[in-house]
């Protein structure tokens, strides 16, 4: 039975051979070739995870090793891969939403060339590739190596229409943001790696070897650890890069910027959730940065026009809801919220592509508007969506952001408040999005009015099969107080979390505090959901500039020009210093310096050779007496 | 006779040999100081050997001539200077019609 | 195999077979047969310096080395030998040449027999150090590598060549000297041997009876020497100089494998040698490589020129091996030996992109280029490979290496760690700036006339690829190879 397992190796060499084939053949291969190829690898990799899923499911899990990646004296590492209840899910979830975004890519993309066109597919197929062993990966190391690799493909799709400065600068950033929650990552393992020598999850997570770590190095790993995942899910200060990353096509942002990468830091946390159980001090710097994030990001998505930028700062507010899951113990609410966020935010990002491609690439909502009439399939999508987003019953977003909540309000109520007033304002700004989209008249040209129309089936196949679970996908979750039993998803990772809950057990709420909790978040979010469509459904476009506040938060808190001030800015100058004063000036002064010297010091001396005779006598004859007088005296 | 008094002359002729390098400008004065000073360094070797080993001195002659050969040789060698020194100083005369050491810095530069 | 069959050996043929081969050059008159010799010749050493990886009669580094009589009144002796790191050089050095070759195949030199007979010198040279088990030996091919180093840079190179070479050669020879006096030192506490009281020989430089203050004081004799050469900051100032004003195959022999020199000598000569003083101003060494990677990263980021980019990235990265050595463990100093390898590859390739740039469009300056992209989209994409590759990006050969490296220096100190590790984000933050100024953006009149390259160019620069990413999913080969001299080495100082 267990060698069904060993057939893993195929889940990310699929997606690979789809990159090869493409990257390689991308002169030759047609447009409806290199989609199906890049498209087909997808479903295999789904097909094959819903066997491993199922394998799983059924009790089957196994560190399955290929060959012996580092093996010295000092390092052992193996490429091996990890078939257990997380990624399993996660791989059902990576290929599921990855396999719809190819098949939408290959409508949305259709205007490109046909080699670039290639090049896309295989750039996706790549991105699933590192995804894929980001989360099968057995050890730090392989994690590392996807972890990595998603940031390529992320830089390379952000940076796709590279003709443009300010996308490859996008992608710059992105990178580099991301290269620098990496080096977090990279310290924690070099930690790991020196206290207990080993990187494997099995080895760091025995008790044995968690017992040779002090306190202090549990909460300096984790932090470390933190630090890696703020990179990459874009939480505070490290959160930047990613409504930049919008650059990048629409269905990249949906994938990469929504579903999927940016939760490789919630799964690096879960995997990791026994070092994090047993350091109480990162759990509150995770909960109240993950809650900072989440009402920050709410905030600047009030007041943003572009439409994607407001999905954008919608997926870092909802990460930082994960992030206080993660804080606050619910490890599986996080994962829950990743899952549900993956079909909803994915659906709305490829509505959100769906509306942009109808406009002909307009993206500021001020021109929408009464989309509703035109494209039907996109609006009743998109408003399912948007529920899901905005937390009403019985829609996914509902129940995994309830799981969260009650977990903050057990550990303690101001982190319920805060994270209650959070999902009041996704509310807000979701239905404002909607309103001012799909609501009211149209504002665009004429030329674009002409233009409107319903997108091709490959784009609404994969937009009601996401409402579909965008709808459906909390049930497999249901609390126990409504539905004793319901909370499948709990059950089925709990072997995950035991070692954690042995230590924290899990808190449970009074039914009575629960359903109030409950109500409260429905009902304020439902008010702010009416708000915003009877305020932006009879929206105008004015010129009138946001004033104050507004204004603030319409330029993202200022927090770019902040990091230019204090860190670019800077940085550059020190490096113009060091290259014109320190190295040409300095160093490279002193070494010429002392060449100089030499040359200076020889031709002064070169004047003792007068060429008069009499003087070279005098000097010898001096000598001569200096010598006489040292014999003598000394 | 002490070794005292041999040393005393032959500092003296030696700083007279010195002192004329240096002060004169002629180039046969020069020289003739050159010799004064050779000369002074011959009796002082050889009043170093004559009254060096004196005992011995008596039973084998041979033996305390060594420095006196050193002598010989000098003065062979002063000869022969003499004679390369000299043809060049006329040399000199002829082409510049003096013998002034002053005006020979031609080399440099 | 009985060694007394054995009429020649590997390490002789990997010096003498590129010497003749130079030799030979000097009489060939026709410049095509001249740069085709020379291409052979380095394919033939390329596979000399195979089969003495997989022909190695022992693993064991002393019994694979051969001794001739040699100045036998001073103790020394012309005696050659390969360990794992020895093989791991070589091969770096047969591997390089080939690729310089065939990627500048295209370059026109005035009198390319001497050219081409210099540069197989050079490789001789080079081939000498990496087998020299003798000290005198070692200084000998030290010195040979470097001389036709400086004709090359002095004749062939750029505007300001004189100046450039002038300075370097200065440089290095003032630590070749030093470095002289420090192996007569030694050499003069040295144990007797049958013929002479004292001996040049490796084995007895391991033993030399050193007190701990004669260790320290000889240790930085021969550190300058090694740092001059590597170059460790401060003492780098001639590296970007050298690099920008030499043609660009003599860079890439410089960059790519005469570095090594320096790290080579630290292993063999420095730290086995002194292993008491290397534990006492390992910090020091620490600090200035730790200082110089942050300091030639920051001042990469502001260069224009693509050469003196490419010289500050390297000057970090060495700056990475350094430390990673002197932080005295096993782990970084595995890493080390890898990284030797794969630093050359990666530098080369890089050196061969620049040189192709320069060609098409005889500019380096960064800002005045652009596009390249949209003219050229093979360049660009093996480039990215090969820029990825020399930021350490996973699967690429320069990870395994690095990863190592930094868990050495952290396991020495996690602060150290932590502010070499700012160098990581600095190399991505100029790697990408210089991909999306060169590369990406909008095509100008000045590369608007670039042309894709050529077949023989694709090819080189798709061989290394190739290495590169194999290189970096399967790089326990390398491990292999050097885990003994690695273990020799690490017991030195245990």
């Amino acid at each position: 039975m267990n060698n069904t397992l060993q057939l893993v190796w195929l889940i990310p060499f699929l997606p690979l051979v789809g990159f090869l084939i493409n990257g390689l053949g991308r002169k030759q291969l047609s447009k409806a070739l290199a989609g199906l190829i890049g498209s087909g690898v997808i479903l295999a990799s789904f097909l094959i995870s819903v066997f491993v899923f199922f394998q799983v499911k059924s009790g089957n899990t196994k560190v399955v090793t290929f060959f012996k990646f580092i093996n010295t004296d000092s390092l052992h590492i193996n490429f091996a891969f990890q078939i257990d209840q997380l990624s399993s899910l996660f791989l059902l979830i990576i290929t599921g939403v990855g396999f719809l975004i190819h098949v939408y890519s290959t409508s949305y993309m259709h205007d490109e060339e046909p080699k670039d066109f290639a090049k896309y597919f295989a750039y996706l197929n790549l991105f699933v590739f590192s995804m894929l062993l980001l989360v099968m990966g057995a050890n730090y190391i392989i994690m590392f190596i996807g972890w990595e690799g998603v940031g390529l493909c992320s830089y390379l799709l952000i940076g796709f229409w590279f003709t443009n400065n300010d996308y490859t600068d996008a992608a710059k950033k992105a990178f580099i943001m991301n290269r620098i929650g990496d080096l977090g990552f990279l310290l924690a393992v070099f930690w790991l790696l020196t206290k207990i020598g080993t990187v494997n999850y099995a080895d760091v997570f025995s008790a044995v070897n968690i017992a040779k770590l002090t306190p202090a190095d549990i909460t300096g790993i984790t932090l470390l650890l933190f630090v890696g995942a703020t990179g990459k899910s874009a939480q505070i200060p490290l959160y930047t890069w990613l409504p930049d990353a919008m650059a990048g096509p629409t269905p990249v942002s949906a994938l990469i910027h929504a579903a999927t990468m940016v939760t490789a830091g919630i799964y690096m946390i879960t995997r990791s959730n026994i070092l994090f159980t047993m350091a109480p001090f990162t759990q509150s710097v995770i909960t109240i940065i993950g809650l900072a994030t989440a009402v920050l990001a709410a905030t600047i998505a009030l007041k943003q026009n572009d439409i994607k930028k407001v999905l954008a700062y919608s997926t870092v507010s909802q990460l930082g809801y994960m992030f206080v899951g993660l804080g606050v113990g619910a490890y599986t609410g996080a994962v829950f919220h990743v899952m549900t966020h993956a079909f909803f935010k994915a659906l709305l990002f490829l509505g959100a592509g769906s509306v942009i491609h109808a406009m002909g690439g307009e993206q500021d909502m001020r021109n929408m508007g009464g989309l509703k009439k035109y494209m039907n399939i996109t609006h009743i999508t998109f408003l399912l969506g948007c529920l899901a987003i905005a937390g009403m019953p019985p829609f996914a977003g509902f129940f995994s952001k309830d799981e969260i909540l009650g977990a903050a309000f057990a550990k303690n109520p101001i982190y319920w408040i805060v994270g209650v007033l959070t999902a009041f304002m996704t509310a807000f700004y979701m239905f404002r999005l909607y309103a001012m989209t799909f609501l009211g008249k149209f504002r665009g040209t004429y030329d674009q009015e002409h233009h409107l129309h319903e997108s091709p089936a490959a784009i609404t196949f994969p937009l009601i099969t996401l409402a579909i679970l965008a709808v459906v996908g909390g049930w497999i979750n249901i609390p126990g107080v409504f539905m004793n039993g319901g909370d499948k998803l709990e059950q089925f990772l709990s072997p995950i979390f035991a070692g954690s809950y042995a230590i924290v057990a899990k808190r449970e709420l009074a039914p009575t505090t629960d359903y109030t909790l409950m109500a409260v978040s429905v009902l304020g979010a439902l008010g702010a959901l009416i708000f915003a469509i009877n305020k932006f459904s009879k929206y105008e476009k004015t010129t009138v500039e946001e004033t104050g506040f507004g204004k603030v938060l319409e330029n993202k808190w200022y927090v770019d020009e902040l990091y230019d001030a204090i860190i670019v800015k800077p940085l550059k100058k020190l490096s113009t210093f060091l290259n014109n004063v320190v190295e040409k000036s300095g160093i490279d002064g002193f070494v010429n310096g002392v060449g100089k010297s030499v040359n200076y010091g020889s031709r002064q001396i070169r004047l003792l050779q007068s060429g008069q005779v009499g003087n070279y006598v005098l000097l010898m004859v001096i000598g001569i007496l200096i010598l006489f007088i040292i014999q003598l005296f000394f | 006779m002490p070794i005292y008094n041999y040393i005393v002359l032959a500092i003296l002729l030696f700083c007279i040999g010195v002192i004329g390098v240096l002060t004169r400008r002629n180039a046969i004065i020069i020289f003739m100081c050159v010799e004064l000073m050779l000369n002074s360094v011959n009796l002082l070797l050889v009043a170093f050997s004559k009254m060096h080993n004196v005992e011995f001195a008596i039973t084998n002659p041979t033996l305390a001539s060594d420095a006196q050969i050193f002598v010989f040789f000098i003065m062979v060698v002063a000869a022969a200077e003499v004679t390369v020194g000299l043809a060049i100083i006329v040399m000199l005369y002829r082409n510049t019609h003096s013998v002034d050491v002053n005006f020979l810095n031609r080399l440099k530069n | 195999m009985n060694p007394a069959n054995i009429w020649i050996t590997f390490p002789e043929l990997l010096i003498w077979f590129p010497l003749l081969a130079g030799m030979i050059t000097l009489f060939i008159k026709n410049d095509k047969s001249v740069k085709a010799w020379s291409l052979i010749a380095t394919i033939i050493t390329l596979i000399i310096s195979i089969g003495s990886i997989c022909y190695s009669a022992d693993k064991y580094f002393y019994i694979n080395n051969v001794s001739y009589y040699w100045l036998q009144y001073l103790g020394a002796s012309f005696s050659v030998g390969l360990d794992g790191m020895g093989r791991i050089l070589t091969l770096l050095t047969a591997v390089s040449f080939p690729i310089i070759f065939t990627a500048t195949y295209k370059n026109e030199y005035k009198n390319s027999n001497l050219y081409y007979a210099l540069m197989l010198l050079t490789q001789a040279g080079l081939m000498g150090v990496f087998v020299a088990t003798d000290a005198l030996v070692f200084y000998f091919f030290w010195e040979l590598a470097l001389i036709p180093v400086y004709f090359l840079c002095s004749r062939w190179g750029g505007e300001k060549r004189i100046q450039a070479t002038f300075k370097f050669f200065i440089y290095t020879f003032l630590g070749s000297l030093l470095m002289l006096i420090g192996i007569i030192c030694v050499y003069q506490h040295t144990a007797s041997t049958d013929y002479c009281k004292h001996s040049f020989g490796v084995q007895a430089f391991y033993a030399a009876h050193l007190s701990h203050t004669q260790q320290s004081c000889l240790f930085w004799l021969f550190f300058i020497a090694f740092a001059i050469k590597m170059p460790v900051f401060p003492f780098h100032t001639w590296q970007p100089d050298a690099y920008e004003q030499s043609p660009t195959s003599t860079t890439m022999v410089l960059s790519g494998i005469m570095v090594k020199m320096g790290l080579f000598g630290v292993l063999r000569w420095l730290i086995p040698v002194f292993p008491l003083a290397s534990i006492k101003f390992g910090s020091i060494v620490m600090f200035l490589s730790v200082a110089g990677m942050i300091y030639a990263s920051c001042i990469a980021m502001v260069q224009d020129d693509l050469k003196r980019l490419a010289a500050y990235s390297s000057i970090a990265h060495i700056g990475l091996m350094c430390a990673a050595i002197f932080s005295m463990t096993q782990i970084g100093i595995e890493g080390v030996m890898i990284q030797m390898f794969n630093h050359g590859i990666n530098i080369i390739a890089l050196w061969i992109v620049i040189d192709l740039l320069e060609k098409q469009t005889g500019v380096r300056k960064i800002s005045q280029l652009g596009g390249v992209a949209h003219k050229a989209p093979v360049l660009t994409i093996l480039l990215v490979v090969i820029a990825f590759a020399n930021i350490a990006l996973p699967l690429t050969n320069a990870f395994v290496g690095e990863f190592m490296m930094f868990s050495g220096v952290f396991k020495f100190s996690a602060w150290y760690a932590a502010v070499a590790g700012l160098s990581i984000i600095l190399a991505a933050v100029y790697t990408l700036n210089m991909i999306q100024k060169v590369f990406y953006g909008q095509v100008n009149t000045l590369t608007s006339t670039i042309k894709e390259i050529s077949w023989n160019e694709k090819l080189i620069l798709s061989v290394v690829v190739i290495l590169i990413i194999a290189l970096g999913v399967f790089p326990q080969p390398m491990f292999d190879i050097t885990k003994d001299t690695v273990a020799a080495i690490v017991t030195r100082f245990k």
